[in-house]
């Protein structure tokens, strides 16, 4: 029931998630941000066991800090997403990770990118993607209204579109989504949407 | 010199009849092999046995004055009450506690040995350390051991210097921040209560009242839960333990035996 989105726009890449931290019927937790900040240009939204999805982005992480710390200058985003598709398919035949992964960045360069990885270790640069059983509603949606170079307000609202039709077609619907942005000036949260609040907003 | 080849020899015939070619020579050594037809999924059918279901009500809370802790204390091993008496929050320093739920040996160990590598953090650092690192010293511990049947699922409340700390971890790997959380089969009657109940800014008697309510109403409806509701409190100068009430008497507490109107009553016939 896990829904992770994603899309580039004109100068940036938008990726939203939703906040849900489900166990078999009961929900633990609804404002569990699972869109982790890689380094300071860089999103990575995940989607999976939430052991695998922590343990594994937060391994991602440290490793793409330690590169920086090592030859002062940050990964790209391309390669980011290939030594990431890379430690998957190493434990893929080992010790499989059950996450499923949408790297979006920034290059000054090559300017911004959305990455999709699945589980079993595909990668694809992609305009547009999505996983789990959002993605059902939120690609064809996408696709329908999706244009090269679009502008962020043009792009926030096709997300809140696929928000909203998740909302309503999904049959056990999160309630809550968190969107955040990378473009030059970095990454960063750009939004909730939610429906249900927790008296304490307490993130991890 | 006569040699052992024993081991050569097959158990049984390759094929039913004897065969010409077949006789006299040793049709190769063989081995048992388990008796299923799905070889893969016989292996995570027997970790899945092993694994025994969480039947256990646990539930924890941050509100204003701190942390409070409360939990049930049967063991059940299917449909047989094991134990009225478990403990299930375990104590790992003075202002931390951990709860169980899952396996009872997996979570008093992983909780003694969690102690243990808190108090060669403060040796080695000179200050305790904070529940967050404590909980991810545990999650990491877990993580390495997934898939190896371990069972726990666990939350670690306490207090450190950022305040009152509650995090909910199991056997997965899976890790959660949170201020509400209930562990086991009867945590969703629980929720029910705590949830509908629940305030920030409440005292500490209001609070307990609320935990105590909480776990009655699951160990009332969930077969696996029940015993002693036992509240613990964390503040800022450790763990106290508030209560331990038998939940069969909270029950004729809450709920006292009404007189109430004779629908049908038995009589005696006069006469034969």
């Amino acid at each position: 029931m896990e829904c992770v989105f994603g899309l580039v726009g004109e100068g940036f890449a938008v990726v939203a998630a939703d906040t849900s931290a489900v166990h078999s019927i009961l929900v633990h937790k609804s404002n569990e941000d699972k869109i982790m900040v890689l380094d300071s240009h860089k999103l990575i939204a995940a989607s999976g066991e939430p052991g695998d999805r922590v343990q594994f982005t937060e391994y991602i992480q440290k490793n793409v800090a330690l590169y920086q710390f090592r030859n002062g200058i940050p990964l790209t985003t391309a390669a980011a997403a290939n030594f990431t598709r890379g430690e998957l398919a190493t434990a893929l035949r080992k010790n499989p990770y059950s996450v499923n992964i949408l790297l979006a960045g920034y290059d000054k360069e090559t300017g911004p990118a959305l990455y999709y990885i699945d589980y079993i270790a595909t990668l694809h640069k992609v305009d547009k993607g999505a996983f789990g059983y959002g993605s059902y509603f939120s690609l064809s949606t996408m696709d329908r209204h999706y244009h090269s170079r679009m502008s962020v307000e043009e792009a926030i609202d096709l997300v809140d579109k696929c928000i909203v039709e998740i909302r309503s077609r999904l049959v056990v619907a999160p309630p809550n989504f968190v969107i955040k942005i990378v473009d030059k000036d970095g990454a960063r949260e750009y939004a909730w949407r939610e429906t249900v609040k927790d008296s304490i907003a307490s993130s991890a | 010199m006569k040699l052992d080849t024993s081991g050569l020899e097959s158990s049984a015939p390759l094929f039913g009849s004897s065969n010409e070619l077949i006789d006299g020579i040793s049709a190769g050594p063989s081995f048992e092999i388990p008796d299923t037809m799905d070889f893969d999924g016989f292996q995570k059918e027997a970790v899945q046995m092993v694994k025994p279901a969480k039947g256990t009500t646990t539930l924890a809370f941050i509100f204003k004055e701190g942390v409070m802790v409360a939990a049930d204390s049967r063991a059940s091993m299917g449909g047989y009450i094991s134990s009225q008496s478990v403990k299930k929050i375990i104590e790992i320093n003075p202002y931390m506690l951990g709860t169980m739920a899952g396996g009872a040996a997996d979570c008093q160990f992983w909780h003694r040995n969690l102690g243990i590598k808190c108090r060669l953090h403060e040796l080695a650092n000179k200050r305790r350390i904070s529940v967050t690192g404590a909980s991810k010293l545990l999650a990491n511990i877990l993580f390495s051991y997934r898939g190896m049947g371990l069972s726990v699922g666990t939350m670690i409340a306490g207090w450190d210097e950022t305040g009152p700390g509650l995090y909910y971890v199991d056997s997965e790997g899976g890790r959660l921040k949170g201020t509400r959380f209930s562990v086991g089969s009867g945590s969703p009657y629980a929720y029910g209560v705590l949830d509908n109940g629940y305030r920030y800014d409440m005292s500490i008697e209001e609070a307990a009242e609320l935990a105590r309510r909480a776990i009655y109403h699951a160990t009332f409806r969930d077969a696996a839960s029940g015993g002693v509701a036992s509240v613990y409190y964390v503040g800022p100068d450790g763990w106290k333990k508030l209560s331990g009430d038998d939940v069969g008497e909270l029950h004729y507490k809450y709920y006292p035996v009404m007189p109430s109107t004779v629908e049908q009553e038995m009589v005696e016939v006069a006469g034969a």
